[in-house]
């Protein structure tokens, strides 16, 4: 246990801070500590989680993306107008097809970074004008409503009504969600490719006479971030149940900056699926928190960002400055 | 005869050639794909759209200079103007006066550098990097100001801001006289000073920096604090163009501000990367808007188009080395 907290620093102060917000949200507002309320948080931060963990990868192996959330619109628009194609399709193509599509943008990225050596941020805001540019122009920033019936109908896991007669529910999003975050700790803790990407992430020279094949990692990275952004566009559309396609532009910096806030490290062989998912659960609960309590939502951003501003600070400042006696057990690094 | 050659070259500088290409290939291209395309109304309408962007670029260079980023350049440009309108707006709205205009511009300014000087004095203490530092802040602003507008515009301005956005001063557009004493001004900075030479070296090194006896906690903070401050300029450029101050705002020039500097040959890890360069990259950036404009493009692709140069000049530049290293071992 003890060993648990040294080596999971910041997962344990994550979860510390999000027992202490939730504690004191439960007893300021009568909604917060309800079965409800958490399902309704789940299912709302599902896709942020999808597309948290897959760019969780391209940060432990050293890279950033900016143009994921740019990529799931297109794949969500080149998805639907497939679909039409195909004459409908069910959650087996949709998904092949989001799928394939986002490694596909995944790993143009990564043929920019490796073949080109292009630094990963400059080839990544080439690529977000690029697909962002190319969508709005042959889009002309119209939406599709006119989505399949198994596409926009929701996929109801379980339900059970509570006492007072409301209805709680998990719907899909959260069951993929959960598929895409086993996913992702096994690749990156319980396979060599994982152990493999953190160590290109910490020292890619390194890795490199260590005889790792460096291409492979890029494309590994980058195609399961690809992957992700698929899966996560096409299940937001289904969320949403339209396609709108600058509805998820913008989205990059939160994610970046949820991941960042999880311990993922810029620069490489640094996080953990747990501080990642923990990060984006922090954010949604701050906010959810901040709806029941009345604030104007107005005011949401401004909190949040306040919030993430003060932690980077605090964990770079590292708690063992904070904290002078904890440096000298922690003395091993 | 090959003096004046390495003269000029030296003068030019390696970092001028890709942008350098690049204007001669946009010039050429759009010059015969459309008759239209090289006439005083094509550089007037540049010349009209560059300032925004192109301070918004100015004050993302210095901290790319020093190997940071300041992803709040938006935010805090529309928190300044915000500032500006409001000292406008309680001195009479449109019929504040020129005094008023003076003391909301300086506060606008020192709001700027205020949100510069936080960041900077989290990067220089604790280390952060200054991605998420700047990220941090940049929502930090948006909240903010969202928060204070509720979403919405502020507007109502007095008459004699209309040509600080739209008027010109002997035939050059005012807003254009603004971006380039601003240009020569960050020229100048980095090329002159004291201040501009630590800039270069501590993003080359700045553990190296920092045992030469440099106090680069105080060039750090300093470095953002400009940048804040050159931030608010655009604030204040951007609310007489549009005649109102909204937090969204200039919002799709963030990431085009980092495109042009990389564009114009900054490296992406500091310490390398000169103005003019980047000034040239900026026009390029324009004249390939209007050009495709022109032709019957809109806005979106000439973003793709924007993204493709960048990453077809980063391509072409890791050829060239390539191509460099080997001709050379031919050579020896």
């Amino acid at each position: 246990m003890r060993s648990f907290v040294r080596t999971h620093a910041t997962e344990v102060s994550l979860l510390a801070v999000i027992i202490a917000i939730s504690a004191v949200l439960s007893v300021s507002t009568a909604n917060f500590f309800s079965l409800g309320n958490a399902f309704d948080m789940l299912n709302i931060s599902s896709v942020n989680i999808i597309f948290a963990v897959g760019l969780l990868v391209v940060l432990i192996a050293g890279g950033i993306d900016i143009s994921f959330a740019v990529a799931a619109s297109v794949v969500q628009y080149g998805t639907a107008i497939a679909l039409g194609w195909v004459g409908g399709g069910g959650w087996i193509s949709g998904l092949l097809i989001a799928g394939s599509l986002g490694i596909l943008l995944g790993a143009i990225n990564a043929f920019l970074i490796h073949r080109f050596r292009v630094i990963s941020i400059v080839a990544t805001i080439s690529t977000f004008n690029i697909y962002f540019g190319l969508l709005m122009f042959f889009t002309k920033g119209v939406s599709i409503y006119d989505l399949p019936d198994w596409l926009t109908d929701r996929v109801i896991l379980f339900e059970h009504e509570m006492p007072d007669g409301t209805w709680i529910e998990i719907t899909l999003p959260v069951l993929v969600m959960v598929l895409c975050v086993i996913a992702t700790w096994v690749l990156i803790t319980r396979t060599t490719t994982g152990r493999q990407l953190y160590a290109f992430g910490d020292n890619p020279e390194g890795a490199r006479r260590f005889g790792i094949n460096i291409g492979a990692m890029q494309f590994i990275a980058f195609g399961w971030l690809g992957l992700m952004a698929g899966i996560g566009g096409l299940i937001q559309a289904h969320y949403a149940q339209e396609v709108v396609p600058n509805a998820l532009y913008g989205r990059e910096l939160d994610v970046l900056a949820a991941v960042v806030l999880g311990g993922a490290r810029l620069g490489g062989g640094k996080g953990s699926v747990l501080g990642c998912v923990l990060g984006v659960l922090l954010i949604s609960i701050t906010q959810n928190g901040l709806n029941l309590m009345g604030v104007s939502p107005f005011a949401f951003k401004m909190i949040i960002g306040a919030i993430i501003l003060v932690a980077i600070t605090l964990s770079n400042t590292g708690i063992e400055r904070l904290l002078p006696f904890a440096s000298q057990k922690g003395s091993g690094r | 005869m090959n003096a004046i050659v390495e003269r000029l070259k030296t003068l030019i500088g390696p970092e001028m050639a890709g942008p350098g290409l690049a204007f001669l290939a946009v010039m050429l291209t759009f010059g015969i794909a459309s008759p239209q395309f090289l006439s005083a109304a094509t550089f007037g309408s540049v010349a009209f759209q560059l300032p925004e962007l192109g301070l918004l670029t100015l004050a993302m260079l210095l901290p790319i200079l020093t190997g940071g980023l300041n992803l709040a350049i938006t935010f805090t440009a529309n928190i300044a103007g915000l500032t500006l309108a409001w000292v406008l707006q309680s001195n009479g709205g449109v019929d504040a006066g020129p005094g008023a205009f003076l003391l909301g511009s300086v506060l606008a300014i020192l709001v700027g550098a205020a949100s510069g000087v936080v960041m900077g004095l989290v990067i220089a203490f604790t280390r952060a990097h200054p991605i998420l530092v700047s990220l941090s802040m940049m929502i930090f602003l948006r909240g903010l100001g969202e928060f204070l507008t509720r979403g919405g515009d502020v507007s109502g301005f007095p008459a004699f801001l209309g040509p600080l956005g739209h008027g010109s001063f002997l035939g050059v557009p005012i807003p254009l006289i603004v971006f380039i004493v601003c240009v020569l001004a960050w020229h100048v900075l980095l090329t002159r000073t004291k201040l501009g030479f630590n800039t270069y070296m501590i993003g080359s090194n700045l553990e190296a920096t920092r045992y030469s006896g440099i106090n680069t906690r105080k060039v750090i903070v300093l470095v953002y604090a400009l940048s804040g401050a050159m931030c608010a300029i655009a604030g204040i450029i951007m609310l007489a163009r549009f005649n109102s101050v909204r937090i969204g705002h200039g919002e799709s020039y963030l990431l085009i501000t980092v495109l042009a500097c990389f564009l114009g040959g900054v490296n992406p890890f500091g310490g390398f990367g000169r103005v003019i360069p980047v000034f040239v990259a900026l026009v390029v950036l324009q004249l390939l808007s209007s050009g495709l404009n022109l032709v019957g493009a809109n806005q979106h692709l000439a973003t793709a188009v924007w993204g493709l140069l960048l990453a077809g000049v980063m391509v072409l530049r890791f050829v060239a080395t390539k191509f460099k290293i080997s001709f050379v071992r031919k050579e020896t």
